[in-house]
C-alpha cells in the first residue's frame, strides 16, 4: 500500500435515511488523506459489494440506525466470500447493540464503532488495519 | 422599551464598568474562554443591556398572546388556560405489541398519541418485499393494509384522543387506513383530531424516506390540504420539520430557515392548485427540535414564530389570524444522547424539554434515556414522560405566559435568529424556493458543514460533552434494552398471505385500476385511496402503481 492512497466505500446499509455520520465519517476520511466514496442511501448488500469490487476498495464502511444488522451483515459478508474479496476489511457504525457487537465480529466484521466515537480513532484502526 | 437618555446613560456606564470592575477582574484573573459561543457557535457577548435593544418596540416586537406577530405564544393564555399536549412517539414490532404499548402509555396520562411506523411502511414496500427484509417492525410498527391499522387502533375512541403519524411520502394511505377506521368505530370524520406529519421536502433534505420524485409528491400533499378542508377541518394537514433538519446537523437558525422555506414552497404549491389562503393555512402545524443550549432554543422558538406571522401575513396577505399562527410539535434533540452514561440523559432530556415549554410548545415528545442505544424500553419511556409531567406541575414555569420576554439576551438573540433566517430564506428565494435549493444540494451541503464543524469541535475539545470528551467513567454494558420480537416478519408475512387469500381480489384489482388511471390526470387523489384502502388493497401494491405512474426519486449526493 506504500504511497497508495487508502480506498474506503461508506455505505449506507439498509432503510435508514441517517446519514449525518457516515457523511461526517466519509469526510473526516477524505481529510485524512483516503480515498473515499459514499454510496448514498438504502443499498442492499448486493449493491455494496458490486460498488466495492468495481471501486477495488481496500474498506468497507457500513453505517445502519434501523437495527436490521443482524441480517445484512451476515448476508453482505456472504457475498463478500462469493465473490473472493474477503480480503476487503469490513467495518460497522450506527446504533448496534453492545450484544450483537460480539456476532458480527465472529463472521468477520472488524470493528463496530458506536455513537461517541472519535473519528480519529476510526482513521488509526483503518490506517492500522490496511498496510 | 427604553428612551434615548436612558439608553445613552446605560451605555456610558457599562464603559465605566469595562474599564474598571472588568479590567480590574481581568488582572486578576482571564475569563475561561477566548470566545463564547451558543449550542450553534454564535458568539455571545459577556452581558447583555437595553443597550442591545435599541431599537426595540414592545407592541411590535411582541405584542400580547394570541396576537400579531405571536411572538409571546398563539393563544391568550397558553399553559394556564391548558398544557401542552404529551405526546410520546411510539411503535415497533406488529400491531398487536404497539396498541399495547399505546395503551400503557394513555394510563400513565398521556394525551395523545405519536405513531411510528417501519422503515418499509414509510417507503411503501409491504413486509413481503426483497427490500423489507430485516427491516420489518424494527423502528415503528408494520402496517401494510387496513387489517393492521384495525389492529394498531384496536381498543382507543378515535374521537378521545389525538393522533400524530409520523409518514410522509405515502401520507395519503395511511391517512386513508386512519380515516376507514373511524368509520368502522361510528367515529365521523368532522371529529377526528390529530396531524399526519405529510413534509416531503425535508425527506430529501435530511430524514430520506422518499418514494417519489418533488413534482407529484407536491401533488400528493395539495391532495391532502384540499380534502381535509372539506372533510376533516380539525385535523393538521401538514407537519413542517424542522427536527430531522436540526438532527442532521444544522444549527439553530438554519433549522428555523428551512423550514420556513419548506413552509413557503407547500403554501406556494397549494395556491397553485387553486385553494384560498386562509382555507388551508390555518392547519398547517410545524415540528421543530429542541437542543441543549436552553436560552438559544427558547429564543428560536419565538424568532420562529414572528418571522412565519410576517411571513403568511406579508407575502401570502393571509387575513384569518388562524393562517399567521405557528403552531408546533417539539421533541427532544435525539441526536444530543450519549451511548456513554445513558443517565445522563434524563438530565439533558429535562433542559431541551423546559426550553420546548418556555417557547411555548403545543405538543412534545421527550426522549428516553436509552435511545442512543435501542428503542426505549417501557421504563424509560415511562421516565421521559413524567420528566414532562413535573415540568407541568412542579417547576412553576407553567403559571406565568412567556416568562423570559424582557430578557435582555433572550429578546436579541430572537432578534438575530430571526434577521439571520430571513437572510437565508432570501438566499432560498434567489435560488428558485426550496425544492429548487434541495436539488442543487444547497440546503444539504449547509447541513453537512455544520455537522462536520460541531463533529471537529467535539473531537478537539473545543466543545464539552459530558462523558464523551470530558468526565468519562469506565462503560459498563447496558442492560434491560428493548429487542424486537423476530418473529414479527414471519407473522407479517402470514398476514399478508391470508388477506390476498381472503379478500375480494376482483374489487382490489378494480379499485388499483382506477387508481392508476386517476393518477395520470390531476384529480385529487384521496377518495380513491380510500376505496382502496378500503378493500384491503396494501400499502405496497397503492405504492408500486404510483411509483409506475410518477417514477422513483433519485438523490444526487455531494460530501
Amino acid at each position: 500500500m506504500k504511497g497508495e492512497k487508502i480506498r474506503v466505500l461508506i455505505a449506507k446499509l439498509g432503510l435508514d435515511g441517517h446519514d449525518r455520520g457516515a457523511k461526517i465519517v466519509a469526510r473526516a476520511l477524505r481529510d485524512a488523506g483516503m480515498e473515499v466514496i459514499y454510496t448514498g442511501l438504502r443499498q442492499t448488500p448486493e449493491q455494496i459489494v458490486e460498488t466495492a469490487i468495481q471501486e477495488d476498495v481496500n474498506v468497507i464502511g457500513l453505517s445502519i440506525l434501523s437495527g436490521a444488522h443482524t441480517h445484512l451483515f451476515p448476508r453482505l459478508m456472504e457475498l463478500l466470500k462469493e465473490n473472493k474479496v474477503e480480503d476487503i476489511v469490513v467495518i460497522g457504525g450506527g446504533v448496534i447493540p453492545e450484544e450483537d457487537i460480539y456476532g458480527l465480529k465472529k463472521i468477520g466484521i472488524a470493528e463496530v464503532f458506536t455513537p461517541g466515537t472519535n473519528t480519529r480513532d476510526i482513521i488509526e484502526f483503518i490506517k492500522k488495519k490496511v498496510k | 422599551m427604553f428612551n434615548e437618555e436612558e439608553i445613552k446613560n446605560i451605555k456610558k456606564s457599562r464603559e465605566e464598568w469595562g474599564n474598571n470592575a472588568i479590567k480590574n477582574t481581568f488582572e486578576r484573573f482571564s475569563e475561561r474562554k477566548d470566545k463564547f459561543v451558543t449550542g450553534s457557535g454564535k458568539e455571545v457577548a459577556r452581558l447583555y443591556t437595553p443597550d442591545n435593544l435599541k431599537e426595540f418596540d414592545y407592541n411590535r416586537d411582541l405584542n400580547f398572546p394570541g396576537e400579531f406577530p405571536y411572538t409571546r405564544g398563539v393563544q391568550p393564555t397558553m399553559y394556564r388556560g391548558r398544557l401542552w399536549t404529551m405526546r410520546q412517539y411510539a411503535g415497533f414490532g406488529s400491531a398487536e405489541e404497539s396498541n399495547k404499548r399505546y395503551k400503557y402509555l394513555l394510563e400513565q396520562g398521556q394525551t395523545g398519541l405519536s405513531v411510528a411506523f417501519d422503515l418499509p411502511t414509510q417507503i411503501g414496500y409491504d413486509s413481503d418485499h426483497s427490500m423489507a427484509l430485516g427491516e420489518v417492525g424494527k423502528v415503528g410498527v408494520a402496517v401494510d393494509s387496513l387489517k393492521d391499522m384495525e389492529m394498531l387502533f384496536d381498543g382507543i375512541p378515535l374521537d378521545k384522543v389525538s393522533t400524530s403519524m409520523t409518514i410522509n411520502a405515502p401520507a395519503n394511505i395511511l391517512l386513508a387506513m386512519y380515516i376507514a377506521v373511524a368509520e368502522k368505530q361510528g367515529v365521523s370524520l368532522n371529529k377526528l383530531k390529530g396531524t399526519i406529519q405529510n413534509d416531503i421536502l425535508k425527506e430529501y433534505i435530511a430524514r430520506g424516506t422518499y418514494i417519489f420524485p418533488p413534482s407529484p409528491s407536491m401533488r400528493l400533499i395539495t391532495d391532502i390540504f384540499e380534502f381535509c378542508f372539506k372533510e376533516m377541518p380539525q385535523w393538521n394537514t401538514i407537519s413542517i420539520s424542522g427536527y430531522h433538519i436540526r438532527e442532521a446537523g444544522a444549527t439553530a437558525v438554519q433549522e428555523v430557515a428551512f423550514t420556513l422555506a419548506d413552509g413557503i414552497a407547500y403554501v406556494e404549491a397549494a395556491i397553485k392548485i387553486g385553494l384560498n389562503i386562509d382555507d388551508f393555512a390555518p392547519r398547517i402545524s410545524f415540528f421543530f427540535n429542541a437542543h441543549n443550549d436552553l436560552l438559544e432554543e427558547v429564543a428560536k422558538f419565538r424568532a420562529a414564530r414572528r418571522l412565519w406571522a410576517k411571513i403568511m401575513k406579508e407575502r401570502f396577505r393571509a387575513k384569518n389570524k388562524k393562517s399567521l399562527m405557528l403552531r408546533f410539535h417539539t421533541q427532544t434533540a435525539g441526536c444530543t444522547l450519549t451511548a456513554q452514561q445513558p443517565d445522563n440523559n434524563i438530565m439533558r432530556v429535562t433542559i431541551q424539554a423546559l426550553a420546548a415549554v418556555l417557547g411555548g410548545t403545543q405538543s412534545l415528545h421527550t426522549n428516553s434515556k436509552d435511545e442512543a442505544l435501542a428503542l426505549p424500553a417501557e421504563d424509560s419511556v415511562r421516565i421521559a414522560l413524567r420528566t414532562q409531567q413535573v415540568i407541568a406541575y412542579e417547576s412553576g414555569v407553567t403559571e406565568t405566559i412567556d416568562p423570559l420576554a424582557g430578557s435582555y439576551y433572550v429578546e436579541t438573540l430572537t432578534n438575530e435568529i430571526e434577521k439571520q433566517a430571513l437572510e437565508y430564506i432570501e438566499k432560498i428565494d434567489k435560488l428558485g424556493g426550496a425544492p429548487q435549493a434541495i436539488e442543487k444540494g444547497f440546503i444539504q451541503q449547509e447541513i453537512q458543514n455544520s455537522a462536520y464543524q460541531y463533529q471537529k469541535e467535539i473531537e478537539e475539545g473545543k466543545r464539552v460533552v459530558v462523558g464523551i470528551n470530558k468526565f468519562r467513567t469506565k462503560e459498563e454494558i447496558p442492560k434491560g434494552l428493548l429487542k424486537v420480537n423476530p418473529e414479527v416478519e414471519r407473522c407479517q408475512l402470514e398476514k399478508l398471505r391470508e388477506l390476498k387469500k381472503t379478500r375480494d381480489n376482483q374489487k382490489a384489482k378494480a379499485n388499483l385500476d382506477a387508481l392508476e388511471r386517476a393518477a395520470q390526470t390531476e384529480t385529487n387523489l384521496m377518495p380513491i385511496i380510500l376505496d382502496c384502502v378500503k378493500s384491503y388493497v396494501t400499502l405496497g401494491e397503492i405504492c408500486n402503481v404510483l411509483r409506475s405512474v410518477f417514477g422513483e426519486y433519485k438523490e444526487s449526493v455531494k460530501l
